[in-house]
């Protein structure tokens, strides 16, 4: 097992998914046979070779600091669960 | 032949000639799409006000006598993962269910400007993550060939069964991890994946940002050769648009293969094959031999290391891109939050699908301290070794020759439980987005269920011209690209 139950629990909480308790045993063990087969990696010797981040060479892309046209606040607000205000609005954070 | 049976290149030529409207054309794609659409389920959403309009605009300016491009008037299926302005675009998710985006991808915009209608929006995997278009949150698509209980393959499974089926002329789709070449295999189609940066992403909804593109699924070489040549170029709303010029990816596609050297990897030829895929590409490497190419063999030795090498960077990529559906500024959100954290947990819990958790949760784990180094730098530097292992190939040839997958389209059902086992239809696919090289799918052959097989060319970046070519000569010799799925054939 690569992945314990605690382990999973700590995963989802940093990708903000809230678990049901059935749901994780079966995710556990899919999540282990999956990370079992990528171990395979491991036979490939990789010391000295660079990593690809990306495929295209690719350089900064630079443009004139100039005003240009944006998406207005409305429908930038349009597909917001809930708004007040021109503003999104979310549960409360601080007590 | 009914109208919506035809090519899109045919059609545009009754369309010049005034043979046929735009509308006529539309009317008759959308009997079509509402006679097969509850065996087939190709569609999240369908347009009908929007393709009439669109096509009463197509036919106003054939009155006018302009002609903007071969796609005037053709209505198009569009995957639900790119933005169309103001139709509502859910990636096959409930966290999107309810998302009208409020601006059109580029590739869309330039549809538009082509004068394209747009019938509806493609049915996919949840998130274009998925080889079956099972993980749709509306439904899975039925393939239309065999007894129309097999999956047509994803993640553009929508796409290409509703061009198999006719329910659309041409479409758009993902491709990611082979998300328009396995359903174009599974379904008999067309479809390319062109080389990473060759098309816009922009307002396609990002899986994997290094390795999603976007591209046709066709009847035939020719209409790929079309739609391509109405999206592709460089886009300023895109950084990781090619700024290489666009050639006319029509003009040779009578030129033929003869002199052209073709690959054939022997690592895309290994057990676990199913036999007829294996004699059905046999035979159409060796018509190409007929048609006067030569064939060499090659090796890609990295090939069986795709798999795990894609599933750590493609879900390290999701796991971050995914990360912006907090329901805040769109989508689903909770009904049930106490405080902001708790409402983050929920609306994700509740509005993702089992298999984009289970990805998410692989990602997050593959970039989480203390294992990247493990596992997202391995996977990187694998992926090194994969763009070598193409560059070595193609020092001995112009492109290569090999299957789509290593089996015809599996059944409804048979491995949504088993994830890893799903995740092995894109083998031979995988390697190709890894090195952000163009392919094409095209059939060449049927089991004996009567389910497509489908013949993978690869080329060098930016070389879609050369599949083209290569794959309009195969389809020039052979009559597979005429089939039309049977039991779809009665009006029922």
């Amino acid at each position: 097992m690569l992945l314990s139950d605690t382990q999973v629990e700590h995963v989802a909480q940093l990708a903000r998914l809230a678990l049901r308790p059935e749901e994780k045993p079966r995710l556990t063990e899919q999540l282990n046979a999956i990370l079992a087969y990528m171990e395979q990696l491991n036979e490939v010797p990789t010391e000295g070779i660079e990593p690809t981040a990306h495929v295209l060479d690719l350089g900064n892309v630079f443009r004139e600091d100039a005003v240009q046209h944006s998406l207005g606040i409305e429908d930038a607000l349009a597909n917001a669960p809930e708004t007040a205000h021109h503003f999104f609005v979310v549960p409360r954070i601080v007590e | 032949m009914t109208l919506a049976a035809m090519s899109l290149h045919a059609l545009h030529t009754q369309l010049v000639r005034g043979e046929i409207s735009a509308l006529a054309l539309t009317e008759a794609v959308l009997t079509r799409l509402h006679a097969v659409e509850a065996r087939v389920h190709a569609y999240i959403t369908v347009i009908p006000d929007l393709a009439r309009q669109q096509a009463a605009a197509a036919d106003a300016a054939f009155a006018r006598g302009e002609v903007a491009s071969p796609l005037q008037g053709i209505p198009l299926a569009i995957k639900d993962n790119i933005c169309i302005h103001g139709v509502r675009t859910t990636c096959a998710s409930r966290i999107l269910a309810n998302f009208v985006p409020p601006y059109d991808a580029t590739v869309i915009q330039r549809l538009r400007q082509a004068g394209a209608v747009f019938v509806g929006k493609a049915n996919m995997d949840e998130f274009a993550m998925g080889s079956s278009t099972e993980n749709s949150a509306f439904g899975p698509t039925h393939n239309p060939w065999g007894d129309l209980g097999a999956v047509p393959g994803g993640s553009s499974g929508g796409s290409a069964a509703a061009v198999a089926a006719d329910a659309c002329i041409a479409a758009l789709g993902s491709d990611t991890g082979g998300s328009i070449r396995l359903p174009a295999a599974l379904t008999g189609v067309v479809g390319l994946k062109p080389t990473y940066g060759r098309v816009s992403r922009f307002g396609l909804v990002a899986f994997a940002s290094s390795l999603d593109q976007i591209g046709p699924l066709t009847k035939n070489v020719r209409d790929a050769a079309l739609l391509l040549q109405a999206i592709a170029g460089h886009d300023p709303h895109d950084s990781t648009s090619g700024d290489v010029p666009v050639p006319d990816y029509s003009a040779r596609l009578e030129q033929g293969v003869r002199g052209l050297k073709l690959g054939v990897p022997r690592e895309y030829f290994v057990a676990g094959m199913d036999t007829p895929i294996e004699q059905a590409v046999r035979s159409a490497i060796a018509m190409f031999e007929s048609l006067g190419a030569e064939l060499v063999e090659v090796s890609l030795p990295h090939t069986r290391y795709a798999v795990a090498t894609y599933y750590i960077l493609a879900n390290a990529e999701a796991s971050s891109n995914l990360a912006r559906y907090d329901g805040v500024r769109y989508g689903v959100r909770t009904a049930q939050a106490s405080h902001l954290l708790d409402m983050y947990m929920r609306t994700r819990a509740e509005g993702f699908g089992a298999e984009v958790k289970r990805r998410i949760m692989l990602g997050t784990y593959a970039l989480s301290a203390g294992y990247y180094d493990a596992y997202y730098k391995k996977a990187q530097q694998l992926r090194t070794l994969f763009r070598q292992d193409f560059q070595q190939a193609f020092t001995q040839c112009d492109a290569l020759l090999a299957p789509v997958a290593p089996t015809a389209a599996f059944r409804l059902g048979e491995r949504l439980d088993d994830p890893l086992q799903m995740y092995l239809a894109d083998v031979f696919t995988i390697p190709v987005n890894l090195a952000g090289l163009p392919a094409l799918s095209l059939p060449c052959g049927w089991t004996a269920q009567d389910l497509p097989i489908g013949l993978q060319i690869i080329a060098p970046p930016f070389r879609e011209a050369n599949l083209l070519q290569i794959a309009a000569a195969f389809e020039a010799a052979t009559e597979f690209h005429t089939r039309k799925p049977p039991l779809l054939m009665d009006p029922a």
